[in-house]
């Protein structure tokens, strides 16, 4: 094992379980120096490359407003758009499954890996292998999923989980990243270099000798897609080293599995997508490779082609009239990277294969907010918008948090166990029912004044203001009471 | 011109004097002022902590107390955005007088950026989260702070970031939100300037606090404040 | 094929519930309407063939790929000097590669065929490919299996890739781009040589796509 373990280590899966709720693991995350070095100085670099290559286009605004109206329209016609993706691909060649939800999932993906006992399948980085929790569940098979996105093998051969969509070891550094390299590598594959550095031009070469290998001898690929159009029945894959082209090019058999969401109606909406996507995750005016492939064509690639579409609880989020804006989402990660909440915490505090804002107002769409993992998300934002405004697909997430967290509020209620918040929320409204409850609760406050000046610690949750803050002086006179001395009554 | 203010429950109660120094601007200005005495609170805080209903009727209520008013100023992005922005969510179909949060009132309405005021010091302004994108009001209080007498303006690093007060974010999770502001209070003190400026009580409050906490020699201070200097 | 193709046990027909997963999506959209898609972005640049060229040509730079815009008759001396600068001892070429491109170059020449396998073009250093699409704005190449194109292994499995645009393939835009490619072709669209951002977002090129990326960009008749 490497020795730069985080302090943080989730279990994969579905949920990341065995994870404190976020509070608690905000808390750890804030006392690891390292991480929190390692995740400002890469979300610093790409903002600001972002904020350039998005800057360089006049039309944006424009861009986001089309993407925003394409996913709305591939959702409203969801049923017809996966209906007509099912024929045209299976038209071209491949055969398409359908997923209800996790368990589903896997048990086709192990179906067809059996069919052809195979025993090792490469995999090119793909959200919806990850939540399923499909590497976990092949290996209790004894199937071992090699993945080869340099960042996903950073985080498989370190036994770690990723805490971000697009860089998953954006929590690790490059002396991190060589160590692990060395320790681990040997005893899957071919060994790191032994005058390996951690120049990470050399660390990327010891990737490429290592995974080289599994390209040439596995049959099976893994992937997601980015797209998948209805009317032709293509998939699209977006990378960046020629892993993916890999995956989806060198084995006999390729199996995708695709979020129902991922649809868009016609392959002209790429001229959209194609646009907004690579800007607002690498930060690049377009990726270095995108593969895009309609069944099976013979003579180039896999010649056995199937796609998994995948529920495991989309159309709950679907049904949500304010959350389902969350299914536009094309996991770019823009939002985590101008995120000041996951600047500090990082990805793993959100407990969950999906972090950061996007991940906040998701996990409790897709599961419910029953659960305290999921009930602790929305409130994992200090609202401040960035992530709305960076979003290229427009979600609005502050005001699915906000309406999340009437959901949590709701469920409280429900269990009938009493809690300060609502007591203090329902004193407060009854005080800014009228406002001479108010104003005689401010002259109250006035008199206490002299001695709340000498209060450094509070109990409750509002010692979590004097941990860190002082309390503000409280005036000898309200606004109010300033206001009828010196103006009298006016109305 | 007959201006109504909404003072917010916050400057109310702890920070009467950014309502005061709003009230200073205004009048300089040649506003006639008018606090309607019935007013409370804009309902941002119940309903950003999930208690809509509340919120809701702490929006008809604000309606009522300003039913006819010309214009409605507050000195305050965040609660002039609930109320503009979400206010139709909580209570559909009320009917709200225009309002403004006040560095777009003084250079929309009254066509101001110099409002008259004196302060001999240097600041940076912290442009708060709502203010910035829940309104948009883009460069308006640097306008007006750079037409300030013998005010020199510094630019503060990392600027848009949030400070980090979020409401009862600050007190749900007050570990991150801490943290969110030492790095603001870091930025601002790399600035040199000796006052932290910022257009809402909240982060004020907030920043304040931290401040206080560092025994800073920095003061944070309210827009209406500097603008209300030099009378 | 040296690697033995996948055995299979039984042919594989689609499993899971299809009807259980779309009778879900129908109650969850039963009241939402489609908007109408506001299409008020660029669709073209506006501008002529040479300026088109000239921004291909520098934004496939900015990707630190190579890039030579040559007049057709030098296509031959250009391939033999690039892979002989670049010391590329072997290439592989689709079959129906004009052999005039050839006639300089001293590499070893291997014209691709169904039995060479992955192994086997793991051993050749470099390959010549023609191109579909090039894309101003972006510096996109769009390779579509067509005309000396060939299948995508042998543009991405040797570490150089020598890609001809013709000048004529080239738009200023990627819907204009998305307008000339059919969606059921293999299509590959390559920006600059391979390149992760993997470690502390720090740009390196060259990962497990070729390393080495250089395009001429053919004009005249």
């Amino acid at each position: 094992m490497a020795s730069t373990q985080p302090k943080l280590q989730p279990k994969p899966g579905v949920a990341f379980l065995g994870m404190p709720a976020f509070t608690e693991a905000a808390h750890i995350a804030l006392g690891d120096d390292q991480l929190r070095r390692n995740l400002g100085r890469a979300t610093h670099t790409i903002r600001d490359k972002r904020k350039r290559v998005v800057g360089e286009l006049d039309d944006w605004q424009d861009l986001r407003t089309a993407a925003a109206a394409i996913k709305d329209r591939t959702l409203a016609d969801l049923d017809r758009h996966l209906e007509q993706f099912e024929a045209a691909a299976t038209a071209a060649g491949a055969t398409v499954h359908w997923a209800a939800d996790a368990d589903e999932a896997v048990r086709i993906s192990l179906e067809i890996v059996r069919a052809h006992r195979a025993t090792d399948v490469i995999k090119v980085k793909s959200m919806a292998t990850q939540e399923v929790g499909l590497n976990e569940a092949f290996a209790e098979q004894g199937i071992r999923a090699w993945e080869t996105d340099l960042a996903e093998l950073i985080v498989q051969l370190g036994g770690d989980t990723p805490s971000h969509f697009l860089v998953p070891a954006i929590h690790r550094n490059r002396e991190e990243i060589r160590q692990i390299f060395i320790d681990e590598m040997g005893s899957v594959g071919r060994p790191a270099p032994d005058d390996l550095t951690d120049e990470p031009r050399r660390l990327a070469e010891a990737a490429r000798l290592h995974l080289r290998e599994k390209f040439l001898d596995t049959s099976i690929g893994f992937s997601g897609a980015n797209f998948a159009i209805a009317e032709t029945g293509t998939l699209v894959v977006l990378e960046s080293e020629g892993n993916g082209r890999m995956c989806l090019t060198l084995p006999d058999v390729l199996v995708s599995m695709v979020g129902i969401e991922k649809l868009l109606p016609t392959f002209s909406d790429l001229e959209v997508l194609m646009q907004v996507l690579p800007r607002s995750s690498t930060a690049e005016r377009m990726n270095p490779y995108t593969t895009m492939w309609t069944g099976v064509t013979e003579g180039d690639g896999p010649q056995e082609m199937h796609v998994i579409l995948l529920d495991n609880g989309r159309t709950r989020a679907l049904a949500d009239n304010t959350g389902r804006q969350a299914l536009r989402c094309i996991r770019c990660s823009a939002c985590l990277n101008v995120c000041p909440v996951y600047e500090r915490v990082g990805g793993h505090a959100y407990g969950s294969v999906y972090p950061g804002p996007i991940g906040a107002i998701l996990n409790p769409l897709l599961h419910g907010v029953s659960d305290e993992h999921d009930a602790a998300l929305p409130y994992a934002s200090s609202l401040c918008g960035a992530c709305f405004e960076a979003c290229p697909v427009k979600i609005d997430i502050p005001s699915v948090l906000i309406e999340q967290r009437a959901e949590v509020v709701e469920e409280r209620a429900e269990s009938g166990r009493p809690n300060a918040e609502s007591l203090a929320m329902r004193v407060a409204a009854w005080t800014f029912a009228d406002h001479r409850r108010l104003e005689r609760a401010q002259k109250l406050a006035g008199k206490t004044g002299p001695v709340a000046r000498h209060v450094r610690r509070l109990p409750g949750l509002l010692g979590g203001w004097t941990a860190s803050r002082d309390l503000p002086p409280i005036p000898q006179e309200s606004f109010h009471e300033w206001w009828r001395r010196t103006r009298g009554e006016q109305r | 011109m007959k201006v109504s203010i909404f003072v917010t429950c916050l400057a109310d109660t702890l920070f009467p004097d950014v309502g005061r120094a709003t009230v200073t601007v205004l009048e300089r200005l040649g506003c006639e002022v008018d606090f309607p005495t019935a007013q409370t609170c804009c309902g941002q805080m119940h309903m950003n902590t999930g208690y809509a209903r509340p919120a809701g009727e702490m929006v008809r209520s604000f309606a009522e107390t300003f039913a006819g008013a010309e214009a409605v100023v507050v000195p305050s992005g965040s609660c002039t955005g609930m109320l503009r922005v979400y206010g139709q969510d909580v209570a559909p179909g009320v009917h709200l007088p225009p309002v403004y949060e006040l560095s777009e009132f003084l250079i929309d309405v009254l066509g101001v950026t110099d409002v008259g005021a004196k302060f001999d010091a240097s600041v940076t302004y912290h442009p708060t989260c709502h203010s910035l994108r829940l309104l948009g009001v883009g460069d308006r209080p640097y306008r007006l702070l750079e037409a300030v007498e013998g005010l020199e303006l510094k630019e503060l690093p990392e600027a848009e970031q949030c400070c980090g007060f979020g409401g009862t974010f600050a007190l749900k999770n007050a570990e991150v939100s801490s943290a969110m502001g030492e790095d603001k209070i870091d930025n601002a003190l790399s600035t040199g300037a000796e006052v932290l400026v910022v257009s809402d009580s909240s982060c004020m409050m907030h920043l304040g606090g931290l401040l206080g906490r560092r025994k800073s020699s920095v003061r944070s201070m309210h827009l209406a404040e500097i603008l209300a200097a030099g009378d | 094929m040296s690697r033995d193709a996948a055995p299979r046990d039984r042919i594989i027909g689609p499993m899971g519930n299809k009807e259980q997963v779309l009778a879900a999506v129908r109650g969850a959209i039963k009241d939402v309407a489609a908007p109408e898609i506001p299409r008020g972005y660029t669709r073209d640049l506006g501008l002529d063939r040479a300026a088109l060229i000239d921004l291909f040509a520098t934004r496939v730079d900015d990707y630190r790929a190579e890039v030579h815009v040559i007049d057709r008759a030098e296509v031959g001396r250009v391939i033999g000097n690039v892979l002989a600068d670049r010391r590329v001892r072997s290439v592989v070429v689709p079959d129906d590669l004009d052999p005039g491109w050839l006639t300089t170059v001293t590499s070893q020449v291997v014209r691709d065929s169904a039995d060479l396998s992955a192994r086997d073009l793991d051993q050749i250093e470099g390959v010549i490919t023609g191109s579909a699409v090039g894309i101003a704005l972006t510096g996109t190449i769009v390779l579509d299996g067509g005309r000396i194109q060939g299948r995508r292994a042998i543009s991405l499995v040797p570490d150089t890739h020598l890609c001809v645009v013709e000048a004529d393939a080239i738009v200023g835009t990627v819907p204009e781009a998305i307008a000339r490619l059919d969606a059921t072709r293999p299509l590959t669209w390559i920006s600059g040589p391979s390149a992760t951002s993997d470690i502390e977002l720090d740009r390196v090129e060259g990962v497990h796509g070729p390393r080495n990326l250089v395009v001429l960009v053919v004009t005249g008749p």
